[in-house]
């Protein structure tokens, strides 16, 4: 058995997972407070009466470091920059103990200006005095070069408690983004330990010895033991949670949208051959651009208690929620009153919901029905609206070869998937706005908390080889090699192949054999004055999300 | 947050899987540092710098410029289609305001290619500043364009494509002829006689250094442009002025090029020619970047850069401020030297050989113009390369007066497909490509 636990903003969802299916099922309110007595009454009726033996793993999904970024709730930590020509590091400030110093590597690696290490004891000993505990290590092109990073770690180690390097957090290129990154691991950190520290220490006391993973931004789970290396990969793991949840019930062999209609918002993801679409650089939070890898999502402020008015004649839904609707005891008429006055829902105070859009109405000459008609179109498609421009998005993202341009490669959706509190209502009436087959989730009341119990861990490595100057790099995974003339990019693959099997393992990966996907291969020749003098070689490969069983296992499970 | 001053559009198409030959300095690598440059200098994440994805053009978008021989996909390949439907891409997302400028990175180059092509020259098929214009022309209503060449090679496919339009400026700062390929692009290459003067060639001296590009861009270039008063500013950004091209004898620099592109202010740059692709093209477009969208560049400059050590010599300044004063005259005396020219009627006939020095192919041309106060006048050429292909040319200008439009027709009528086993019409005032063909 498993237990698929996800904390969200305003309910924690718990399932227990087993043989015969979805065992059991609970919906709580999030205490935004105490969000460790959440997890831990959920854990305790989610386990009542259950045999702890029988249990395999637990997999946690919180807003902890969302919330905790997105709030602003984050320690005093210290960055160093090292950026060279180029842009002014200090735009990319961000936070007060941000020292930008000096020392550059250029594109290839190279050193062009070294560091100056009394400048790093220099800035070591403001950060000691400010009590700085936490620090974050940054140099561009350090994914090409990591020594700047490494001396610079070197000189501040035993000063401080933690030091996150920019190489180890993320392989690509994007100085900013990795600024970035390395600062949310880093002020995140603190705050992921204690946090998880306390979890695991209740869930042994309780005599609950599992396997305890966490959820990442893309999907994918890690082991509670690496999530401390990369805290800031937790975050925005709930949207993930639910797309993951619906990914059994796509098509094998097509691409689907899944739609999670909530009270305020609806998040849109795509799903291509049962594979979530993951955004090309990684994740935006909270005013901070990131390589942290997360699905490629878009929110809109359209949803069940999303705020209906009138403008200028003109049907204007959200973006904002002011109340719950009106037939549950709200102050604003809402989508989910016009099911109620067309009476597609029951269960609430029609009434309300009538004098409400009878208001709406007013001097329009429109009768209430008609306009609860037309105002759950009008949020069908700006829903719809919103999820076509998520599709263009994706099929006018550039690429850089011939062969990919002939290819083309389009998304063109041809299944939708609708979760959500209202979805079956939102399903019916999209699905006759729309060419392709539409389906609700089935328990899509807690698809967050399945997707989270079925995650496959999931990671990522790159590599990138030299051959003229000699040498073979994966540098978040601390990997370097010298190579000869000889090497080419089949080498670079099994290599890459090998850390990422390793990296899996290391991160908890529990599927008897891992499927590889190839994200990028490129070879170059590198020539100088008309003679070949070398390979330059990028690889990226992945563990791509999806479940750790196959699909129609687990779609017949929770048919039941 | 950084943001763009001027919302800024790019198309960057490497073209990873493509090159004139293996070791060719036109190969996959070449732009494959100035990704690693603007991917980790995070320039896709500034606000108001916005991707887009190449379009391709159409056949019909190259018939509104070239003469293909035998027809367009036997001179042209897939790359060449998107490297020509960036630009457009681009010239499209300015006039349609989503960006107030844009550059279009894009590989292989164009700007040696001329109106026939019947191969590549100075490694250009297709040349893709002159597609983007004409399509743009057509699209967008469009009228006077100013094409500023900053490419080290004169850009003689684009003089020779605007050589009879008196509408489309070109402006060409190159290193002087007799030092470097084409050999051409000398003070006196002015225009043909209805379009004296709007070709402006500024053949600067080896080692001219940031000074001496400065100096002729504010002092011959701007002046010019401000007389001229074009719809739109095209700069073909070549970078191979640079001090570390290994096929150019320049002193050029990033911060030179960031200064330029910032005085100079086009509304679309596409990327020419430069072959440092190491040193050089990774700042360089960072700065050319930058700088069009309005952003401080001060601190981009290559990891060798050394400004004294680049400085130019006394002689060459001195040099370069006599050929501003020629090119700045000729241009303020176009309208009194072109008028007798075009008074005189009649036609106009030069006879020329063209090398193709990257297909190692010979072309002789015998080029005819109709002399016409009216409009850009009628012109045919009559062209035969070494490898037996023989076509007859003929165009009638975009905005041709009746007896010009007239000549263009009865000169197609009248050809002998025998004598030419390919004629072909380029009629731009209905935007038709008309051919006929012989039995050869």
């Amino acid at each position: 058995m498993i237990i698929g636990l996800d904390v969200g903003g305003t309910h924690t969802d718990v399932v227990l997972f087993g043989q015969e299916g979805l065992i059991k099922e609970i919906k709580v309110p999030t205490d935004p407070a105490d969000l460790f007595q959440s997890i831990l009454h959920s854990l305790d009726e989610i386990t009542s009466g259950v045999r702890f033996a029988e249990i395999r793993r637990v997999v946690l999904s919180t807003t902890l470091a969302t919330n905790a970024i997105v709030q602003g709730q984050i320690p005093p930590v210290g960055m160093i920059v090292s950026a060279g020509p180029g842009l002014d590091p200090e735009l990319f400030r961000t936070n007060p103990h941000y020292f930008t110093v000096s020392g550059a590597i250029d594109h290839r690696g190279r050193e062009i200006r070294p560091l100056v290490e009394n400048e790093i004891r220099g800035i070591a000993e403001v950060l000691k005095k400010e009590e700085i505990r936490h620090v974050g290590v940054v140099g561009k092109f350090s994914v090409r070069n990591p020594a700047h990073e490494v001396t610079i770690q070197n000189l501040l180690a035993g000063s401080f408690e933690r030091i996150f390097t920019g190489h180890r957090i993320a392989g690509q290129l994007n100085f900013n983004r990795r600024i970035a990154t390395a600062y949310l691991n880093t002020a995140t950190y603190p705050i992921h330990r204690t946090f998880f520290q306390a979890v695991n220490r209740s869930l042994t006391e309780k005599g609950l010895n599992v396997p305890i993973y966490i959820l990442k931004a893309d999907g994918g789970t890690m082991s509670l033991e690496s999530s401390m290396e990369f805290p800031g990969q937790t975050i925005l793991s709930g949207p993930a949670a639910s797309v993951i949840g619906s990914v059994a019930f796509a098509p094998a062999d097509a691409d689907t949208l899944v739609m999670d209609i909530g009270g305020t918002t609806t998040d849109i993801a795509v799903i291509r051959n049962r594979v979530p679409q993951l955004h090309p650089f990684g994740a935006r939070i909270g005013g901070h651009r990131t390589l942290i890898r997360s699905l490629e999502t878009r929110s809109i402020g359209i949803g069940g208690d999303s705020v209906v008015r009138i403008e200028g004649g003109n049907i204007r839904v959200g973006p904002e929620r002011i109340s719950a609707a009106l037939a549950y005891g709200g102050t604003h008429p809402t989508p989910t009153d016009a099911l109620f006055v067309l009476g597609k829902m029951n269960g609430g105070d029609r009434h309300k919901s009538l004098q409400g859009y009878q208001a709406l109405a007013a001097g329009s000459g429109t009768d209430p029905e008609e306009l609860a008609r037309q105002v759950f179109e009008h949020a069908c498609r700006g829903i719809l609206a919103e999820a076509n421009s998520l599709v263009d998005r994706i099929n006018s993202r550039p690429v850089y070869t011939l062969q990919e341009i002939q290819e083309g490669n389009r998304i063109r959706p041809a299944h939708l998937l609708v979760m959500g509190g209202p979805a079956s209502y939102f399903a019916e009436q999209i699905g006759k706005m729309v060419d392709f087959t539409v389906q609700v989730v089935p328990r899509c009341q807690v698809a967050n908390a399945i997707g989270a119990a079925l995650a496959r861990t999931t990671c990522e490595v790159t590599l990138f080889a030299d051959t003229e100057i000699g040498t073979v790099l994966a540098p978040e995974e601390d990997f370097e090699q010298k190579v000869g003339k000889g090497y080419t990019d089949q080498d670079a693959l099994r290599t890459a192949a090998e850390l990422l099997k390793k990296k899996a393992r290391q991160m908890g990966a529990v599927m008897p054999e891992l499927e590889i996907e190839v994200l990028e291969r490129q070879q170059f020749n590198m020539v100088r004055g008309f003679v070949t003098t070398g390979k330059n070689i990028r690889v990226r490969v992945q563990v791509k999300p999806g479940l750790i069983m196959d699909c129609e296992t687990v779609a017949a499970r929770l048919a039941n | 947050m950084l943001k763009a001053k001027n919302r800024t559009g790019l198309v960057f198409f490497p073209a990873f899987d493509w090159a004139i030959s293996p070791t060719h300095p036109e190969r996959e690598e070449r732009l494959l540092y100035t990704q690693d440059q603007v991917l980790e200098e995070g320039l896709f994440d500034i606000d108001g710098i916005v991707e887009f994805k190449p379009d391709t053009v159409s056949v019909t978008d190259i018939q509104r410029v070239h003469f293909c021989v035998p027809d367009v996909w036997s001179v042209a390949t897939e790359s060449h289609f998107i490297s020509a439907g960036g630009a457009k891409t681009i010239g499209m997302a300015v006039l349609d305001g989503e960006v107030d400028r844009g550059f279009a990175l894009v590989r292989p180059p164009g700007h040696h290619a001329m109106r026939v092509v019947h191969g590549s020259r100075g490694f250009c098929n297709i040349n893709i500043e002159a597609v983007m214009i004409e399509f743009l022309r057509k699209a967008y209503g469009i009228d006077r364009v100013a094409v500023v060449d900053t490419d080290c090679h004169h850009g003689d496919g684009t003089q020779d494509i605007y050589w009879n339009d008196p509408d489309t400026l070109f402006i060409s700062i190159h290193q002087d002829g007799r030092t470097l390929y084409p050999g051409s692009g000398f003070i006196n290459e002015q225009g043909g006689p209805n379009a004296l003067g709007t070709t402006v060639n500024i053949p600067l001296p080896p080692f001219t250094s940031e000074e001496g590009f400065l100096y002729v861009t504010e002092n011959v270039v701007l002046p010019i442009l401000a007389d001229f008063k074009p719809d739109l500013v095209v700069n073909s950004a070549g970078q191979d002025n640079h001090y570390s091209d290994p096929i150019t004898n320049m002193n050029f620099s990033a911060q030179g090029y960031a200064k330029l592109t910032e005085m100079l202010q086009p509304d679309i740059a596409v990327l020419e020619g430069g072959y440092s692709i190491e040193g050089a093209l990774p700042y360089v477009n960072v700065g050319i970047i930058l700088a069009m969208a309005g952003i401080d560049f001060s601190r981009v400059t290559e990891p060798d850069y050394d400004r004294l050590r680049i400085r130019q010599g006394a002689e060459v300044t001195r040099t370069i401020e006599k050929i501003a004063g020629v090119v700045l005259g000729n241009w303020r005396q176009r309208e009194e030297r072109r008028e007798p020219l075009r008074r005189k009627a009649g036609i106009e006939e030069r006879t020329r050989s063209v090398f193709y020095d990257t297909d190692g192919i010979r072309e002789t041309q015998t080029e005819i113009n109709r002399l016409c106060r009216d409009c850009a006048g009628a012109w045919q050429i009559a062209s035969i390369s070494d490898r037996g292909h023989r076509i007859l040319a003929i165009h009638i200008p975009r905005k041709a007066c009746n007896s010009c439009a007239q000549q263009g027709y009865d000169w197609f009528e009248a050809a002998d497909t025998t004598a030419f086993p390919l004629v072909c019409l380029q009629d731009r005032t209905l935007n038709q490509f008309n051919q006929k063909k012989g039995s050869a």
